[in-house]
């Protein structure tokens, strides 16, 4: 093999590529896939025939359009589950604001899957100037994989939620890398309550100088659940802005999350804004939590860099305040860990998203109705 | 009229070299209407009183009684504890991140009266009592406890008193940390919610300071883990000059 053969480097120095035979199946114990039980989701590994398209009712600036490799947004695989999806994909969900235009209401997509394995490619291209809410709803009723591309262009803003809730039964792999265009404004939160193992890549890197990326994550993981978020931000551009903040409650025996946060400042990325964080709150012993935080810096050149990462015990302090004040422990535990997520998910920008995130996870933890109810009226 | 009584009470906490008995052998009858006072020197186990009467998992009762009305408290758990009328107003109250005050004060009065109350009226006197203890509307929004000052989590504190109503009240040194200012809004806050429940009251203090604001009936000198002498509120006025010094002797000589 010469060197003109080789697989191009992306930017974050992985192989991008769409050809699978590029990329060796994981065995487990390469660096990015040391903590996933890639046994358990082998299958996503090679093609299947029987697999089908995820697909999506066409609405307001949403349609499905014939996948084609060359016009499939700025992004190539990074890694074999995401080049299988690729080269299994025949139909994409295209999301497309054009230039300078405003839609007030969310546009949601739901991902539907009509066999017992589905891929998905979903293309969102925000024109410059515009601004978005895009709402991904993950269908957690199969097999999944495939990759979310975003593009936000020049002076865009794009507000993102991708939501996986439902069945705790399903493999659900993907990639989600984001383009931010130069002075545009991304936020991206990524909700995962659902699914057996999960394993999401939220990725961004910059096209132009002052972009401005916040990532958030809240999970929710119990009963022998693996679930797995690596975030990369790449700051190739100048004076751009990167916020991670992910949040995680996990609970039971076998119950595993992974939070690895990777972050590079290229040398020249001049007067870069970058922090990120993660934390966890364990609720009982069966339970491990993962959290690997990376800064690396190329330049010193930066206005601001930090990390940081914590995973903590349930505090039983908290509980005794609640209790004496006359409310039953298992109440008590749901306001906790409810309470654990409202700062994550008070930057989430739509109101009415952030509501519904917020119920969903109350719904998870068994919240009664009641108390749900009483709750919003005392909002 | 409700009594607490407490009967030769005798605990240990639990740490990691073991149990360590604090309470050695605590009696105390505490009935609606009376406001009794304990104090004591540093570490002498009086906080450690409140948080065994709260039924703080921390602790192990060895011996000895605490009954309500003639229920035994020692089979209940924290929260039924509450609901059955005991509250602790406590020194360190405990910062709950994502929990608006507002929440978390009608969830508890929803669990302490058995019934949610109605909006509407909630609201009114949500606002009213806040009023009362000069607190901004915008608390209610803020998270319980977290970044608020010394003074404003005494208020908070209060403000709970005043919303569940408790029959037996019992004030873990409400009184540290706050200025006189914050000491005075807070004792008022106090002296409206005795007088209009009837409510008893366990105070523990390590000052008398608070005494000018909350007169109390009963004074107990609390040493080595028991009351060593019991009087009226003459008594404090004998700490206030003498301090500790000559009850401490006496409790290491018997």
């Amino acid at each position: 093999m010469t060197v003109l053969d080789a697989p191009p480097l992306d930017n974050a120095r992985r192989i991008s590529s769409a050809r699978p035979e590029d990329f060796v199946v994981p065995h487990g114990r390469e660096e990015e896939w040391r903590f996933t039980p890639v046994a358990k989701i082998a299958h996503l590994f090679e093609v299947d025939a029987q697999s089908g398209d995820l697909t999506v009712d066409p609405g307001s600036h949403v349609s499905v359009v014939d996948f084609r490799s060359d016009d499939a947004g700025h992004w190539l695989p990074t890694d074999r589950p995401s080049v299988i999806a690729w080269s299994s994909v025949h139909r994409s969900v295209r999301v497309e604001v054009p230039a300078d235009t405003v839609v007030a209401e969310p546009i949601v997509v739901r991902l539907r899957a009509d066999r017992a394995r589905a891929h998905g490619h979903v293309d969102i291209r925000i024109g410059r100037g515009a601004r978005a809410t895009v709402v991904v709803v993950h269908d957690a009723s199969a097999d999944t994989s495939g990759a979310i591309v975003t593009d936000v262009g020049d002076g865009a803003n794009l507000s993102m939620l991708s939501i996986l809730e439902g069945s705790v039964e399903h493999v659900h792999l993907w990639q989600w890398p984001t383009r931010v265009g130069r002075d545009a404004t991304f936020t991206g939160s990524a909700i995962t309550i659902g699914g057996r193992v999960v394993r999401i890549l939220p990725s961004v890197s910059y096209a132009g100088p002052g972009g401005s990326a916040t990532m958030l994550g809240a999970f929710l993981a119990d009963s022998g659940q693996f679930v797995e978020h690596r975030t990369l931000v790449e700051h190739v551009a100048p004076h751009c802005s990167s916020h991670v903040a992910y949040k995680g409650a996990l609970s039971g025996a076998g119950t595993h999350t992974v939070w690895v946060g990777d972050v590079v400042v290229r040398r020249e990325a001049v007067g870069t804004d970058t922090y990120e964080m993660n934390r966890n709150l364990v609720l009982d012993d069966g339970a491990r939590a993962d959290s690997v935080p990376n800064l690396e810096l190329e330049t010193g050149d930066v206005a601001s860099a930090g990390h940081a990462s914590a995973t903590g015990r349930f505090d039983d302090q908290q509980l005794f305040y609640l209790q004496a004040r006359g409310i039953p422990e298992r109440i008590a535990r749901q306001l906790v860990v409810r309470g654990f997520f409202v700062d994550v998910l008070a930057r989430i920008d739509s109101v009415e998203w952030r509501e519904i995130v917020l119920q969903r996870i109350a719904q998870r933890l068994g919240m009664d109705a009641d108390l749900e109810r009483h709750l919003e009226a005392a909002e | 009229m409700s009594t607490l009584a407490i009967r030769d009470l005798h605990a240990s906490v639990i740490t990691d070299a073991g149990p360590r008995e604090i309470l050695r052998g605590v009696t105390l009858s505490v009935d609606s209407g009376s406001t009794h006072a304990v104090m004591g020197p540093n570490g002498s186990g009086k906080s450690t009183l409140a948080y065994v009467i709260a039924g703080h998992p921390k602790y192990q009762v060895t011996s000895g009684s605490i009954e309500l009305d003639g229920q035994d408290v020692l089979t209940m758990s924290v929260d039924e504890r509450a609901r059955a009328g005991l509250f602790l107003a406590m020194q360190y109250p405990v910062e709950i991140p994502g929990v608006s005050v507002s929440n978390f004060l009608r969830t508890s009065a929803t669990a302490v009266r058995g019934e949610a109350p109605k909006l509407r009226t909630w609201l009114k006197e949500m606002k009213d009592a806040m009023a009362e203890l000069q607190m901004d509307p915008v608390f209610a929004e803020r998270n319980v406890n977290e970044g608020f000052s010394g003074g404003e989590k005494k208020r908070h504190e209060i403000l709970q008193l005043s919303l569940l109503k408790p029959k037996i009240a019992i004030l873990d040194e409400t009184d540290s940390g706050l200025d006189v200012d914050a000491l005075r809004v807070v004792s008022e806050g106090f002296n409206a919610f005795r007088e209009e429940t009837g409510a008893g009251t366990l105070l523990i203090t390590h000052y008398t300071r608070i005494l000018r604001y909350i007169t109390p009936d009963y004074v107990h000198v609390f040493v080595d883990g028991r009351i060593v002498e019991s009087g009226g509120p003459e008594l404090a006025a004998v700490l206030e000059s003498e301090g500790y010094e000559r009850f401490i002797g006496a409790a290491t000589a018997s």
